[in-house]
C-alpha cells in the first residue's frame, strides 16, 4: 500500500487532536506515516499517541534548528521525504501555519494543492465547504503528488493500531538568508475551556454584550455548558474579547453541536463562520436581527436577564 | 523602501457568492466587487512605512479589467504606481498559478525590498499566496503580522496565530502579510482621488511577465473541479419572546434536542 504523510501538529511534547483527524483520512487512501519535525527528543515522546491512531511509520526530522525559522524547516523535511518515499499524498492541518507549509510544498513539487477539506474520499477527492458554507465544491488533484491541507475537526478520528515504526531523517541545514528568524513566542493562553476550532458547544458574545466585564456572562453561561467563547468582529473591535476568539469571515470558522449567539445581529460575515453549526440558538433583544433567520431557537429578549437564568438551569440540571 | 503591496479584487461579502455552473470558477459577475478590505491595511501599512522612511509604494494586482476600481482605490488612498497582470488566460487560475503570476510580476518593479500582502483573501481564503511568493522569490516570510517594524534593511513583525504570538525577524527583501488587527485603513481624500487619475499604471499580459500559458487557467491549474452545489440554506426554527422564563425555555428546547 502506497505511503501518505501526515504532518504531525505538536506542541510542548503532545500531539494535538487535528493530526489524528489527519491520520483517520490517511487511512482512506494508503498507509500513513506521521512526520514529526522538532527539536531533538520530540518524535520519542509522541510515537505512543501516533501508534494509536495508525500510523505505520514515523519519520523523526529533528533539528535545533526546527523552532528557530519560521515554516521552512517543514517544507524542507516534507519535500525531501516526498522525494524519497514517493507518496501518494501529504496530508497537513489546515492552520495557518499548516496552509502555508502546504502552500509553498506545492510550489516547490509543482504539485496540485487543496486548500481546507472538510472530508476526503479513497481515491484522494475532497470536499470543500465555500463562501461560510453556503457552496459545496469537490475537487482532485490532477499534478504531482497531492498535497492536501484538512480543516480541524472536520473529520472524526478514528483509532486504529499502527506499528509506528520510527526512522531518524537526516535534516539538512535551514537556508537562513530565505528564512524569517523567530525571536521570541508568547504561547497562547490555553486556559481550562476548549478551544474554539474543536469544541463541540461554542457560546459567542457580540456588541451587545456591551464592556468587557460583561463578557463574565458569557463565560459563565460557556462554563456551565463546558464550551468554547467566541465573539463577534464588533465586541474584538470594541475591546470586549480578544482577536483569536473573533467568530466569522476574517475570524475563525466553527461547527459545533451547538452554538449560542448572545448580543449578535447575525451579520452576514458572522454567519461565515458559524451557520454550519448542527443547533442555533440565538438571543437579541432586536425581533427583526437576521440572526433569527438561521436560528433553530430564538429568545427575543435581554442577554442579561435570560442568559444567567439559561447558565443557573443548566447548573441545576447537573447539580 | 521600495514596496510592493499586492491588492486583490473581490466579490463583496455583503452580497451573495457563488461558483459559476458553466466551470466551476468564482461567478464573478453575480456579486458586487470590491478591493478586498484587508488590502486596504496593507496599502495602509505600506504608506505609514514610507511616509516615515521614503521610498515608492507600488500596488500589483491581477484580475480582470473591471480590478482597475480596486487599483484606482489603493491609488487614492496615497500609493504611487500600479502594475495591473490582466490576460484572458488567467481565467480559473489557483493559487499556485497567481503566486507564479504576482512573483513574476514583482520582477518587473525596480529594486523592490518589501512586498505588503493581506494575510488571506475574503473570496479563496487559501491564505497561502504570500507564502508561496516568499517561496518563489527565495525571500524570507513575515506573515500574519498584526505589528510590522522596518529599522534599516531589518524587518520584525509579531506573528499572531492560534498558537499565539511569535516574534520574527529578517533582512529585506522579504514578504510580509498583514491580518486585521494591523491598523486602521485611511479613507481616500478627495484630492487623492483626483490625483489617482493621473497616477501611471501598467498593465502586463501573460507574456510580458514571463510566465508560461501552460501554468496557468482552468487548464493550467493542478486541482480540477469536479462538482458544485449551493448549500440548502438553514431556515429559521421558532422565536419565542422573553417574559422572564426565556432562560427556561431555552434549557427545555435544549434538552428535547438531547444538548443537556
Ligand atoms: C470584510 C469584512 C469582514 C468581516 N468579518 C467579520 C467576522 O469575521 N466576524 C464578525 O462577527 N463580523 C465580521 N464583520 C463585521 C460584520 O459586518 C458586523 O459588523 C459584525 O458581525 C457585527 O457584530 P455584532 O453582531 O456583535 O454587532 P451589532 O451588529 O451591533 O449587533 C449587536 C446586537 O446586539 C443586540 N443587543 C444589544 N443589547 C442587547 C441586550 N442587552 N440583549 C440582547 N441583545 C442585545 C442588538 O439588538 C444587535 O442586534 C466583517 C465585515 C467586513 C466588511
Ligand atoms: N490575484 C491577486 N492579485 C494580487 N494579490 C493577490 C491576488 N491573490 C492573492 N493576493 C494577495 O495574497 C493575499 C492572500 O490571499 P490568499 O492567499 O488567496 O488568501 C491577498 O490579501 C493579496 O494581498
Amino acid at each position: 500500500m502506497a505511503e501518505v504523510l501526515v504532518l504531525v501538529d505538536h506542541v510542548d511534547g503532545e500531539v494535538k487532536k487535528v493530526t489524528y483527524e489527519l491520520l483517520t483520512a490517511a487511512r482512506r487512501i494508503g498507509e500513513p506515516s506521521a512526520v514529526v519535525v522538532g527539536e531533538p527528543g520530540t518524535a520519542g515522546k509522541l510515537a505512543e499517541g501516533l501508534a494509536a491512531y495508525g500510523a505505520a511509520k514515523v519519520y523523526a526530522a529533528e533539528s535545533e534548528q526546527a523552532g528557530r525559522f519560521l515554516v521552512t524547516p517543514q517544507v524542507d523535511v516534507l519535500a525531501q521525504l516526498v522525494d524519497s518515499a514517493s507518496p501518494a499524498a501529504v496530508l497537513v492541518p489546515a492552520s495557518i501555519d499548516g496552509k502555508e507549509i502546504a502552500g509553498r510544498l506545492a510550489v516547490r513539487l509543482g504539485s496540485g494543492l487543496l486548500s481546507e477539506v472538510v472530508d476526503l474520499d479513497a481515491e484522494g477527492v475532497g470536499s470543500h465547504s465555500l463562501f461560510g458554507g453556503t457552496f459545496d465544491a469537490k475537487a482532485k488533484v490532477t499534478r504531482g503528488t497531492p498535497v492536501i491541507t484538512v480543516l480541524p475537526g472536520a473529520v472524526e478520528a478514528e483509532q486504529a493500531a499502527g506499528a509506528a515504526a520510527t526512522e531518524q531523517v537526516e535534516v539538512a541545514g535551514v537556508d537562513e538568508a530565505k528564512a524569517a528568524k523567530i525571536t521570541g513566542r508568547q504561547p497562547a493562553e490555553a486556559g481550562d475551556r476548549p478551544e474554539l476550532t474543536e469544541a463541540s458547544v461554542v457560546v459567542s458574545g457580540g456588541r451587545g454584550v456591551g464592556s468587557a466585564e460583561s463578557f463574565e456572562v458569557v463565560e459563565k453561561l460557556a462554563d456551565s455548558l463546558g464550551a468554547a467563547v467566541g465573539a463577534s468582529r464588533a465586541a474584538v473591535d470594541s475591546g470586549y474579547y480578544p482577536h483569536q476568539f473573533q467568530v466569522g469571515q476574517t475570524g475563525k470558522t466553527v461547527s459545533p453541536q451547538l452554538y449560542i449567539a448572545l448580543g449578535i445581529s447575525g451579520a452576514i460575515q458572522h454567519r461565515a463562520g458559524m451557520q454550519t453549526s448542527k443547533t442555533i440558538v440565538a438571543v437579541n433583544k432586536d425581533p427583526e436581527a437576521p440572526i433569527f433567520e438561521i436560528a433553530d431557537y430564538g429568545v427575543v429578549g435581554d442577554l442579561f436577564q435570560v442568559a444567567p437564568q439559561l447558565t443557573e438551569e443548566i447548573t441545576k440540571r447537573k447539580g | 523602501m521600495n514596496i510592493v503591496v499586492l491588492v486583490k479584487q473581490v466579490p463583496d461579502t455583503y452580497s451573495e457568492r457563488k461558483l459559476s455552473e458553466a466551470d466551476h470558477t468564482l461567478d464573478r459577475e453575480s456579486a458586487d466587487a470590491v478591493l478586498d478590505e484587508i488590502n486596504e491595511r496593507a496599502v495602509e501599512e505600506a504608506l505609514q512605512i514610507k511616509e516615515a522612511q521614503g521610498g515608492e509604494v507600488t500596488v500589483l494586482c491581477m484580475g480582470p479589467d473591471r480590478a482597475t476600481d480596486a487599483i484606482r482605490k489603493a491609488l487614492s488612498m496615497g500609493a504611487d504606481a500600479a502594475v495591473h497582470v490582466c490576460d484572458e488566460a488567467l481565467h480559473g487560475t489557483d493559487a499556485l498559478g497567481t503566486a507564479r503570476v504576482l512573483a513574476a510580476a514583482i520582477g518587473t518593479v525596480d529594486s523592490v525590498d518589501l512586498v505588503i500582502a493581506g494575510n488571506e483573501a475574503t473570496d479563496g481564503r487559501s491564505g497561502a499566496v504570500p507564502a508561496m511568493v516568499a517561496e518563489l522569490l527565495g525571500w524570507p516570510q513575515l506573515t500574519y503580522a498584526r505589528k510590522v517594524e522596518v529599522e534599516g534593511s531589518t524587518v520584525r513583525v509579531e506573528r499572531e496565530t492560534d498558537a499565539g504570538i511569535v516574534s520574527l525577524e529578517a533582512a529585506a527583501p522579504a514578504v510580509v502579510s498583514v491580518t486585521e488587527k494591523i491598523n486602521e485603513p485611511r479613507y481616500p481624500s478627495f484630492k487623492g482621488i483626483m490625483a489617482a487619475k493621473k497616477k501611471p499604471v501598467t498593465t502586463l499580459g501573460l507574456a510580458e511577465v514571463g510566465v508560461d500559458a501552460a501554468v496557468v487557467g482552468l487548464s493550467g491549474a493542478g486541482s480540477q473541479v469536479v462538482s458544485s452545489a449551493p448549500t440548502p440554506p438553514k431556515s429559521a426554527g421558532e422565536k419565542v419572546t422573553d417574559e422572564g422564563q426565556g432562560g427556561v425555555a431555552i434549557v427545555e428546547f435544549l434538552a428535547g434536542q438531547k444538548l443537556v
